[in-house]
């Protein structure tokens, strides 16, 4: 494989790799909000069964 | 009476099955064949800046829109976009967001189904010992009905009705299903992709032959990551980058809106929006590009690639080269990789089946087994002409205008929607609103000016598609004042069958002709069926309108 072709290839799948790990690290890292929130599986069991 | 309407498990699980709705058979055989005919390396760098400008501007408007008809208790784009803009008749454009989906899901799932018979095909060793040209005529015979290749009478119908039966039935069980798919196989997906990937990376020149001497899997890489930069300045290269992200995304139609409106109001959808993105982008971009075109060139040698590179390589050349690798691990290989086409499938076709169970649970009250059951029902009745009538061009000609057409059409109208007549002020609010992320203020611009502009050029390149696709040649032509000349696959010829017509001019045997004839016919009752399903949605939507008014739920 010639340099630029690795180059650019490593560059490329280096930077979107890089993005895609950082944003999904964010959405794994940032706290849920306040409840009643979009999601049920941290809803308390109350809510769950008053749903 | 409304059945209760539904809501997802996790933040996870909404971008999984985001993503799981991005990603499809297009990410591993669409783009790097995308990147071969449009300049290799250099194909990434207007492919990037058409996600940036193109891709992520749609996310967020698709996302914020969605999360803002939920909010009204609307959860398809007829009444998510009545919701957002004042007017009886832009309701209708949201008729798009079903239509789409529908007439997709009826030959996407003949595709989907192909991947479960090759997948039982490769555990049964059916490939074992065959050449290429009858993996290839395989293939053929296969989509041929009358000919069975396991001795199951209309195989291809049966694995085409087994498919579409098991996608009915996850969606039977509402977003819960779909999250819990998109949960396993999305991981799935990318560690049989991973897999793949570094065999196809550590192949080298081990799979030359007498027949092919030369073959490296280094070429491949070299001739789809080698820049060539002259070809930037060819708009030809442009059009195809745009219309890469286009559909990789899986933006214009409808199914985005349909998530997006189960998420509450002070919920982010930024983050989760890029996150999906990405996460999509990842599977294109690091995935999609090591496994076809490296492995094929490892084993047919660059020359092949460059003659047969297509989307026929995944059912008519992989099995064949999973036979290099020995007996069992060809089983492996061969269930990974039909698996992952699976899961690919899968994720996104289920993802089309909630955009009508919403329109139907919002409207009507129905629940979730008859609005399941029921998009079922209509799938089967529009796809078995493409099964039956394969060959006559019908499912092609979904292909184009339901999966093609109807996707620029839609984005282009809901951008210029969302940006000017819901105005980018309220726009913007909606995208920020709850975000947890940072969204760069120039976004505010680009979703104003740039994305409608971009994808006006789209349709209006579509609509006018010049001949042989030569832009630059027919640009300078046009300014030389020697006109514009169409070519047989833009918009406006296609309507008229022009193509075929010029073939029934030239072709000298009656047989030949006659079969052309036939074809024109398979062709317009396949738009029959098309129109037929628009209208009825619209009906539909307007039988709903009258419902709301009646009970005083209308916006107008």
């Amino acid at each position: 494989m010639n340099s630029t072709a690795l180059i650019t290839m490593l560059l490329t799948q280096g930077i979107v790799t890089g993005f895609t790990v950082y944003f999904f690290y964010l959405v794994l890292s940032t706290p849920p909000k306040q409840e009643p929130d979009s999601y049920e599986d941290n809803d308390d069991e109350l809510i769950r069964k008053n749903d | 009476m409304t059945a209760k309407v539904e809501s997802w498990g996790s933040r996870v699980g909404l971008i999984l099955a985001m993503a799981g709705n991005a990603v499809g058979l297009g990410n591993f055989l669409r783009f790097p064949v995308q990147a071969v005919q449009n300049g290799g390396g250099a194909f990434i760098i207007p492919y990037l800046i058409c996600f940036l400008l193109m891709g992520i501007p749609l996310l967020f408007i698709e996302w914020s829109s969605g999360r803002f008809g939920g909010k009204f208790g609307n959860h398809s784009t007829p009444y998510i976009l009545d919701s957002m803009v004042k007017g009886r008749l832009l309701k209708y454009i949201g008729v798009f967001g079903i239509f789409t989906n529908i007439a997709v899901v009826a030959y996407y799932c003949y595709i989907e189904s192909w991947t479960m018979s090759y997948m039982f095909h490769s555990v049964l060793g059916t490939f074992t010992g065959m050449t290429q040209a009858e993996v290839s005529a395989f293939f053929n015979s296969y989509v041929d009905i009358g000919h069975s290749t396991t001795g199951i009478p209309y195989e291809a119908v049966v694995f085409y009705v087994i498919c579409l039966l098991i996608n009915t039935f996850i969606l039977s069980k509402g977003l819960s299903g779909v999250e819990k798919v998109a949960k396993i196989g999305m991981p799935l997906l990318i560690l049989f992709g991973a897999v793949l990937a570094i065999k196809a990376l550590t192949l080298g020149t081990s799979g030359a032959s007498e027949q092919f001497p030369d073959a490296n899997a280094w070429d491949g890489l070299n001739f789809l990551w080698t820049p060539q930069y002259e070809s930037l300045w060819d708009l030809k290269v442009w059009m195809a980058a745009a219309g890469q992200i286009f559909f990789t995304l899986s933006v214009g139609m409808g199914t985005i809106h349909c998530y997006a409106a189960y998420v509450k109001p002070k919920d982010d959808i930024a983050l989760n929006s890029v996150s999906a993105g990405f996460m999509n982008e990842f599977v294109e971009v690091v995935l999609g590009s090591l496994i076809v075109i490296p492995i094929a060139a490892g084993y047919l040698g660059l020359d092949w690639v460059k003659e047969n590179a297509g989307f026929g390589m995944a059912f008519q050349t992989m099995p064949y080269l999973f036979q290099q690798w020995g007996e069992v691990l060809a089983v492996i290989a061969g269930v990974m990789w039909f698996g992952l086409l699976f899961f690919a499938g899968i994720t996104s076709s289920l993802a089309m089946g909630t955009p009508w169970m919403g329109f139907m649970r919002d409207e009507f009250g129905w629940g979730r087994n008859k609005g399941a059951w029921s998009f079922g029902a209509m799938a089967l009745i529009l796809g078995l002409p493409t099964v039956l009538f394969y060959q006559q061009g019908v499912f092609d000609e979904y292909d184009y205008w339901a999966g093609t057409v109807s996707l620029v059409v839609f984005a282009m109208l809901e951008t210029i929607l969302f940006s000017w007549i819901f105005g980018m002020n309220k726009g913007w609010r909606e995208i920020t609103s709850g975000a947890d992320i940072k969204v760069p203020n120039i976004y505010k611009y680009i979703i104003k000016y740039v994305t409608p502009i971009m994808l006006i050029i789209i349709f209006l390149g579509s609509l006018f598609k010049p001949l042989n696709n030569d832009w630059t040649g027919n640009v300078s032509s046009l300014l030389a004042g020697n006109g514009w000349n169409l070519d047989n696959g833009s918009i406006i010829k296609t309507i008229t069958h022009a193509g075929i017509y010029e073939q029934i001019a030239t072709a000298t045997d009656a047989t030949q002709i006659a079969a052309l004839e036939d074809k024109i016919f398979y062709l317009n009752m396949a738009r029959f069926l098309l129109v037929g399903l628009f209208l009825f949605i619209s009906l539909l939507v307007f039988i709903a309108y009258k419902k709301r008014v009646k009970e005083g739920r209308a916006t107008l």
